[in-house]
């Protein structure tokens, strides 16, 4: 695939996504029920992107302890749920990941 | 400060807003949004070289996309060999939150030039948003917010430039970090996001029926699994925002 064109097609859907809504909607009136649907886009997306990454790293459901994706990504749940704070979710996230997969010799 | 204050000798006090107090407002103010960037960024940088983007192309998703999460899914497609259409279209649909920040800002801002809503739009991103809808909600009448707004965007910009290049040069050196399975980086960055959103029973709902979806239509073709789990997830999230509300009216 050719990396520019996809920096440009990625470019540009962003800008796309991006300008419209700062630069037009001052005159229009966005529809109520649109507005409330895109209030849940991130987490819906988001949530679709991290379930399958932890319980089928390799593409089969893996809820066993020697999955290090699934204990690790409990961790990080728990940290976030506890503390809000992005930064030690990540550290403690990724600290627990890779401490896991030395744990049981991946 | 983010204005200087003149006190006149009769006790009155007036606030100036400069142009330079606003932007150097906005900096500060954006500082700890900053901060945890920064991990965010280096990571990007090792694990888009790390599965097989050019340095030039890893530093052009930053340059030209700027969007985090964005370009962690892009780089992620892009390593399992996903088309370019999936790729644009995922991109499409996880940015697609930056329409509500752009609707959202758009009063505060709809009487300034092209110059401006240029490129204030193209380096507009979730921490900046979250800093500048607070600036222009407080209730004083600076004529200047907009240079706030540009000095939020201007110091991301630079921090994800440079994390990047750190990222790009140590995945580089260090070419096994890629079976440390760094890809974990991204998914921990997206729970600690998503988490914090998860403040009501819709939300929780919509989180849960996604995740379950994206199981479930995992085995679809083309990465459309993703696309399916996440409109169901968003519907399932108005459906129970519905009921919820119904239920509060009767009682």
């Amino acid at each position: 695939m050719n990396e520019v064109l996809l920096i440009l097609g990625m470019m540009l859907v962003t800008f796309g996504v991006r300008y419209p809504m700062l630069a037009i909607v001052g005159r229009l009136q966005l529809p109520p029920l649109l507005v409330r649907a895109l209030s849940y886009v991130p987490v819906a997306v988001l949530t679709a992107i991290i379930v399958p990454e932890v319980m089928m790293p390799d593409d089969t459901i893996n809820i066993g302890m020697d999955n290090a994706y699934l204990v690790a990504g409990l961790l990080a749940v728990i940290v976030s749920w506890r503390t809000k704070n992005l930064l030690a979710t990540i550290v403690i996230g990724m600290g627990g990941f890779l401490l896991w997969r030395a744990v049981i010799g991946a | 400060m983010r204005h200087a204050t003149l006190t006149i000798m009769t006790t009155q006090t007036t606030t100036i807003y400069t142009r330079q107090g606003e932007f150097l407002a906005g900096i500060k103010d954006t500082f700890p949004m900053v901060i945890g960037a920064i991990p965010f960024g280096i990571i990007f940088g090792a694990v888009a070289v790390a599965g097989g983007l050019s340095p030039a192309a890893a530093m052009g998703m930053s340059l030209f996309v700027f969007a985090g999460s964005a370009q962690f899914i892009g780089a992620n497609l892009f390593s399992q060999g996903v088309s370019f259409g999936i790729i644009v279209l995922t991109t499409f649909v996880v940015n697609l939150r930056h329409a509500l920040y752009g609707a959202s800002l758009a009063p505060y801002v709809k009487h300034l030039s092209q110059i401006w809503l240029l490129p204030l739009a193209f380096t507009l991103t979730d921490e900046t948003y979250a800093i500048v809808i607070s600036r222009y909600q407080q209730h004083d009448d600076s004529p200047y917010k907009h240079w706030y707004f540009f000095g939020s965007e201007v110091i991301m910009y630079f921090n994800w430039q440079t994390c990047t290049l750190i990222g790009i040069v140590a995945g580089q050196q260090f070419k096994d970090l890629a079976n440390l399975g760094l890809d974990f980086a991204m998914v921990v960055t997206f729970i600690g996001i998503v988490i914090p959103l998860l403040v009501n029973r819709p939300m929780l709902i919509c989180a849960i029926v996604a995740g379950v979806t994206s199981i479930l239509a995992n085995g679809l073709p083309n990465k459309l699994g993703l696309m399916v789990a996440a409109l169901i997830g968003i519907a399932a999230g108005m459906i129970a925002e519905e009921i919820f509300q119904r239920k509060e009216v009767k009682t």
